[in-house]
């Protein structure tokens, strides 16, 4: 019996590598694709599968792990999200000339918006310039009927292939018809060929030749070429071409318009390198070709006849921003002339998040603000960054940057006769991942400053995957695991203390040295050691609840709220003085207890019980 | 009716309170009747106490999301998100809002509330805001003649689902059923 689920786009792609014999997957998560290699895992264990699932370090080791794998002959797969690809964009270079012996899959998945990166970069555009193909999925459905697609590409022309689905693929779910796994796998093989695998700059130069010539024939692979969806639709002078999303919310707009038996519609599955047939008809038969595609007009830049095609570049569709179906019907309605009511949700500002009640990070951030008032606050990529709302992160760039721009601040003020206090604060996993190189160039220049590792034993924003010092595989299983303040000491930190930011009074003071010191000597590295709150709830743990109340002298200043921001104190903000004050949600507080030490009137008591 | 059911439900909420969860509960429902289902959610930093928003879209669709005035049926767990979702409710169309006091209804909505965060507290269970918002749908929806809005699924759909997916942790399925029965029976006091 067939059996059909309710999976996550990012269920889909997992279930699309283990379908097609995936032996080795890898990944470092990051949001939207952190939920591909859980899921590959949860599978592995479903259908006790014999193949290798990690978590690693950063995208790059990803990367280089899966491709080593197909280099042995293994289909193998790494996915990351689009930032992450930048992160392994060295390795992703070098393997596009190499080429492959088993099927290799990059996945990097895509967030227009951004809902939840920084940036709004095209995945697609990696895959230009690195010289390697790139499908385009609309719907966890095509997703997964890609990663078949994908493997037949990559092994047909020897080239790693790049999945590029985007948010709303990777985060909608949709009832999903589950095929056979295969039993057997495939024998592996490392063959030995240097002037392919470790090829000097004179091979490199027939390797780019090989992809060159890879490429073309790509661009007439008909199983990728771009698909017909209306061919009962009349011929016209116009068309409309669009890939991943955008075709998704196209389809069903053109039905709604009246459009479907009047305008050609072509949803365009491998965006890079297109379809040379196509391009040509594209050219040659329609005199307007609208293209809706996002985050960037990659299709686009392909169609040579700048005065057919409508798109990003002639600014008739938005070139920032996620593309809603209300935009598209917009456009599409202007592009072929008919009626549409316009559709707008008109903008109301939404809640900020916020760190969680009862989060540690948020105790280490008031800890760090009372040790280094008037400081320069670095922060790096995790809820932490949420910091933000307590006014203790002053920069945010990119994974491990806390350390190095804290380095840099350090270096552009030294010269100064009063140097402000550098206070760094990265996550255990970032920390892993980007900042130990930091730190050791940290060390190596003495910079004077202070970095806080907040150690939440997980990497808590993108769904708890484990870290480096968890000591836990991507199937639950036991690995060694790596102890940051031993890994602190070896990069020669000299000052390297652990504390617990529950202790308020005691982590405060501990800061206060490591800042003292620091402006002496040079780094001084304190661990914020306390689990991740959600991660604690999870596997059914909890602190000691500790009670709190606001008493009736609290005069409303606001301080708790703007200096410690927890989403359990409300504020209560009445027409006369008198009616201003704070009380606690008794659903969201933790009962942790920190908020005890903020209050400087004292009004935030112990509950008596 | 399989065929027929066509249907857009949007869910919203903040973070922690489960949004992803209802929609969850929603579209497998969907999937035990025979029907297509498409969702749309919410991951990342937004689930740290920002807005979520849930598209559900139930019935054979192309696209995961739901444009403005499109939805039949708006659940908002979260009384302050009205202003900011009620736009993607359709003439017709309603609304049913976790909050206590009389609702600012700026957008004239079919609209009725449940005090969702005191009958958590109620029944001792402060997490089970979601499935009692959920169950005072579910009766909402019982009394709309109306086949095109009323919801495709009914409170016995949603405990089979609950039944499924808790079945092994029995203390958990006890409680998501006390709070959807909570929600289900509030709407007639």
């Amino acid at each position: 019996m067939t059996e059909r689920r309710l999976l996550l786009g990012n269920e889909a792609i997992a279930r699309g590598l283990v379908e097609n014999g995936c032996a080795i997957a890898t990944s470092y998560p990051g949001t939207p694709a952190s939920e591909i290699l859980a899921s590959v895992a949860a599978f592995q264990k479903e259908n006790d599968i014999a193949m290798h699932t990690q978590w690693a370090v950063n995208e790059k080791i990803a990367f280089e792990i899966a491709y080593a794998g197909c280099q042995a002959g293994l289909r193998t797969a790494v996915s990351m999200k689009q930032v992450g690809l930048n992160v392994a964009s060295d390795p992703l270079m070098s393997a596009a000339y190499m080429g492959v012996k088993g099927g290799f899959i990059v996945i990097s998945a895509d967030d227009p918006g951004p809902i939840s990166s920084q940036t709004e970069q095209d995945s697609r555009l990696m895959a230009l310039m690195a010289r390697i193909p790139v499908l385009d999925p609309d719907t966890p459905l095509q997703a997964k009927e890609m990663i078949g697609m994908a493997y037949e590409l990559s092994e047909t022309f020897k080239s790693p292939v790049l999945l590029r689905p985007t948010t709303r693929v990777c985060h909608s779910r949709q009832d999903v018809v589950l095929d056979k796994i295969p039993q057997n796998g495939r024998e592996v093989k490392f063959e030995k060929d240097p002037s392919r695998w470790a090829a000097t700059p004179r091979f490199r130069f027939h390797l780019h030749n090989e992809v060159e010539e890879k490429l073309t024939a790509i661009a007439q692979y008909k199983p990728t070429q771009p698909l017909r969806i209306n061919p009962e639709a009349a011929a016209a002078s116009k068309a409309i071409i669009s890939s991943g999303v955008a075709a998704a919310h196209a389809k069903e707009i053109l039905k709604e318009l009246g459009l479907w038996q009047k305008i050609p519609f072509y949803q365009v599955i491998q965006p890079f390198p297109l379809h040379s047939d196509f391009t040509a008809h594209w050219i040659e038969t329609y005199d307007e070709i609208l293209v809706i595609e996002e985050p960037m007009g990659v299709i686009e830049m392909q169609l040579a006849d700048r005065h057919r095609v409508k798109g990003k570049m002639s600014n008739t569709v938005a070139g920032v921003g996620e593309l809603y179906p209300e935009d598209i019907q917009q456009i599409i309605s202007e592009f072929c002339g008919v009626e549409s009511e316009k559709l707008e949700i008109p903008f109301v500002p939404g809640r900020r998040p916020t760190l969680c009640a009862g989060c540690p990070h948020r105790s280490s951030f008031f800890a760090i603000k009372k040790a280094a008032p008037r400081g320069i606050y670095t922060s790096d990529i995790g809820c932490y960054t949420l910091g933000l709302n307590l006014g203790v992160v002053d920069t945010v760039l990119c994974m491990g940057a806390a350390i190095s721009q804290a380095s840099g601040f350090y270096h552009a003020h030294k010269n100064e006769e009063k140097r402000p206090d550098i206070v760094a604060s990265i996550g255990d996993s970032t920390f892993f991942h980007a900042g130990v190189p930091a730190l050791i160039d940290a060390v190596v220049q003495q910079v004077k400053f202070v970095l806080v590792i907040l150690d939440n034993r997980t990497t808590a924003m993108t769904g708890s995957q484990p870290t480096p010092a968890s000591g836990l595989g991507a199937c639950g299983e036991p690995l060694q695991a790596v102890d940051i303040a031993t890994l602190v000491r070896g990069c020669g930190v000299k000052f390297c203390k652990e504390g617990n930011p529950y202790q308020v009074k005691e982590f405060i003071a501990l800061l206060k040295d490591a800042v003292k010191y620091s402006r002496e000597n040079g780094p001084a590295v304190v661990i914020s050691k306390y689990p991740c709150i959600i991660d604690q709830a999870r596997k059914g743990e909890s602190a000691e609840y500790i009670p709190v109340e606001v008493a009736e002298d609290c005069d409303g200043c606001g301080f708790c709220i703007k200096h410690f921001e927890c989403p359990a104190l409300i504020y209560h903000e009445g027409e006369d003085k008198d009616e201003k004050y704070v009380s606690i949600d008794p659903l969201l507080c933790t009962g942790c207890g920190v908020c005890l030490n903020v209050c400087p009137k004292g009004s935030i008591v112990a509950k008596e019980q | 009716m399989s065929e027929s059911v066509r249907q857009q439900i949007i869910i919203s909420g903040v973070g922690g309170q489960g949004v992803l969860f209802v929609t969850r509960l929603l579209a497998e429902a969907a999937i035990d009747k025979g029907l297509r289902v498409f969702t749309s959610e919410t991951h990342g930093m937004a689930q740290r106490g920002g807005t979520v928003l849930s598209h559900l879209k139930v019935g054979t669709f192309s696209s995961p999301l739901i444009r403005p005035s499109q939805a039949d049926a708006l659940l908002v767990l979260k009384a302050e998100n009205l202003a900011q979702h009620g736009p993607f409710l359709k003439n017709g169309g309603w609304v049913v809002v976790n909050g206590t006091h009389a609702i600012k209804n700026d957008h004239k909505l079919s609209l009725k509330s449940v005090d969702a965060d005191s009958l958590a507290q109620k029944i001792e269970n402060p997490k089970a805001v979601n499935i009692i918002t959920l169950g005072y749908a579910l009766a909402q929806s019982d009394t709309i003649a109306d086949d095109q809005i009323s919801l495709f699924c009914c409170i016995a759909d949603i405990k089979a689902v609950l039944n499924h997916r808790f079945g092994n942790k029995q203390e958990l399925l006890k409680a998501s059923l006390q709070a959807l029965e909570a929600g289900y029976e509030a709407s007639s006091q």
